[in-house]
């Protein structure tokens, strides 16, 4: 049990996550590129066509995985911040960095699709629909948080700072969803609802949980491949950092 | 404890009463934007109307949001926020009196405004009665949710407009409740739900934010 322990602790310093970041990559797009291609074949040959909304409802094997990772990643972001104020680790700062940007695609893919799905089907490219809206404020505080720690130069200052941000923001998406929800209620509501029947067909369902396991490992691969970049950043002064920016050891 | 947050709201109160110009260019600028609207879009009263608890609450998210970085700016630059971090009292309790302070030469005077400017817009009476009762009720909100923004921002370069990308997206409840408080009465609805969420939003900013912003000013402040 306590060996166990420092395992898992040796892998917070830099210096040793480095490598085994570069070594768990090149899994991770492996796993991306199979769950990938398993999941768009299922989506888009094996899945009967649907009754209602025809060919166009495929669209769903990008946007709901995209949705999902979306908000999984802000939740992720603010358990790395959580960690870096309980545990005081440097790399739990840089992970919450490493993310952002993944992040914040998810929500503007999301938002993208669901534009492209909503034209053919509701006949608009935007509706204020509880759930677009929330989306599109999910954005915004991606937004805000990639400003803010972009906007701070010192780096220990803008994990912390971020990370209080972060923490905010995870307490008001809730709180936020929810006035969302009752705000779309109370105006009368939108004319077209997003509940498809709840009878979807298991091969859909099936060709979607894959195409969301491609994402999240896809996420994992891009959010550990921006780590490294910015460790060797931020550790440029260390002897060990230095070895493998001259190119000295090849990891 | 109170001692101490009485103390800042006093010493902010005063401050601010000395620069009262500050003041007034906020309170100007709420006047001017929601002035503007109905040289946008034209002066039917019937859409004029429908539009008012929107502009008028979007324009106090702004004004609230213009007076912001001051929050903190000036204390830091003299080094009173220093000072007031090393003294034995929590930092939060500070903060809470500078949120207190802060509403009350800001979100106050919005709120008191509000209803000569809701004439404009031909609110009814009691349209005019709630939208004074909500920015009451909700501008303290703005003021606690704005302290953490404002110093998670201070001394950042781009500091007014970062301000407003962080806490503008946090302010959404607010507007949703105290917008749709007016509209409610507007449409002959009870309001007393909104006002329900409105306290419950004001209370739980106040209560919390000035310590999530006590911990941003310390790490500002490193």
């Amino acid at each position: 049990m306590n060996e166990r322990l420092i395992n898992i602790f040796r892998f917070a310093s830099p210096a040793t996550f480095y490598p085994l970041a570069g070594r768990m990559i090149p899994w991770f797009v492996a796993l991306t590129v199979l769950f990938g291609a398993a999941g768009l074949w299922l989506g888009l040959f094996v899945a009967p066509t649907d009754f209602q909304q025809g060919e166009g409802y495929r669209i769903i094997f990008v946007h709901v995985p995209a949705s999902w990772m979306s908000m999984f990643i802000y939740l992720v972001m603010a358990f790395w911040a959580a960690v870096g104020f309980t545990l005081n680790t440097r790399l739990s700062g840089m992970m919450t960095q490493a993310l952002a940007p993944t992040g914040a695609l998810m929500a503007f893919l999301s938002l993208w699709t669901g534009a492209l799905w909503g034209k053919p089907m509701w006949g608009a490219w935007w509706v204020w629909d509880a759930r677009l809206t929330s989306e599109l404020i999910l954005l915004f505080l991606y937004i805000g948080f990639i400003a803010l720690t972009s906007a701070i130069d010192d780096p220990r200052r803008a994990d912390k700072a971020g990370g209080i941000l972060l923490l905010v923001g995870v307490v008001n998406i809730p709180i936020i969803y929810f006035s969302v929800k009752w705000w779309n209620t109370l105006h009368q509501g939108s004319s077209v609802s997003l509940t498809r029947s709840p009878s979807m067909a298991a091969i859909m369902l099936w060709g979607m949980l894959l195409m969301a396991l491609c994402f999240w490992m896809y996420s994992i691969a891009l959010a550990l491949v921006r780590v490294r970049g910015i460790i060797l950043e931020r550790e440029r002064h260390t002897d060990w950092a230095k070895a493998i920016l001259s190119g000295e050891t090849a990891r | 404890m109170l001692n101490i947050v009485m103390a800042v709201m006093r010493r902010d109160l005063k401050l601010a009463m000395r620069r009262q110009a500050d003041m007034t260019a906020v309170l100007f600028f709420f006047v001017i934007v929601v002035s503007l609207f109905p040289l946008g879009i034209g002066p039917e009263a019937n859409l004029l109307r429908k539009l008012a608890p929107g502009v008028l609450w979007v324009a106090a998210l702004l004004a609230t949001m213009l007076s912001l970085p001051r929050l903190f700016a000036d204390d830091l630059k003299d080094g009173t926020l220093e000072q007031l971090a090393l003294a034995p009292h929590p930092l939060g309790l500070v903060v809470l009196g500078k949120v207190l302070a802060h509403w009350l030469v800001s979100g106050l005077p919005l709120a008191l405004l509000a209803p000569i400017l809701g004439i404009q817009y031909d609110l009814s009476t009691d349209a005019l009665i709630v939208l004074t009762a909500t920015l009451l009720l909700g501008t303290p909100a703005l003021s606690g949710i704005g302290a953490i923004g404002a110093a998670l921002t201070l001394g950042v370069r781009g500091g007014g407009v970062l301000l407003s990308l962080l806490v503008l997206p946090l302010y959404i409840p607010v507007l949703i409740f105290g917008a749709g408080a007016v509209d409610a009465t507007v449409a002959g609805l009870g309001a007393e739900g909104h006002f329900s969420l409105l306290a419950a939003l004001a209370f739980a900013s106040v209560g919390f934010a000035p310590w999530a912003a006590a911990a941003a000013l310390k790490i500002a402040l490193e």
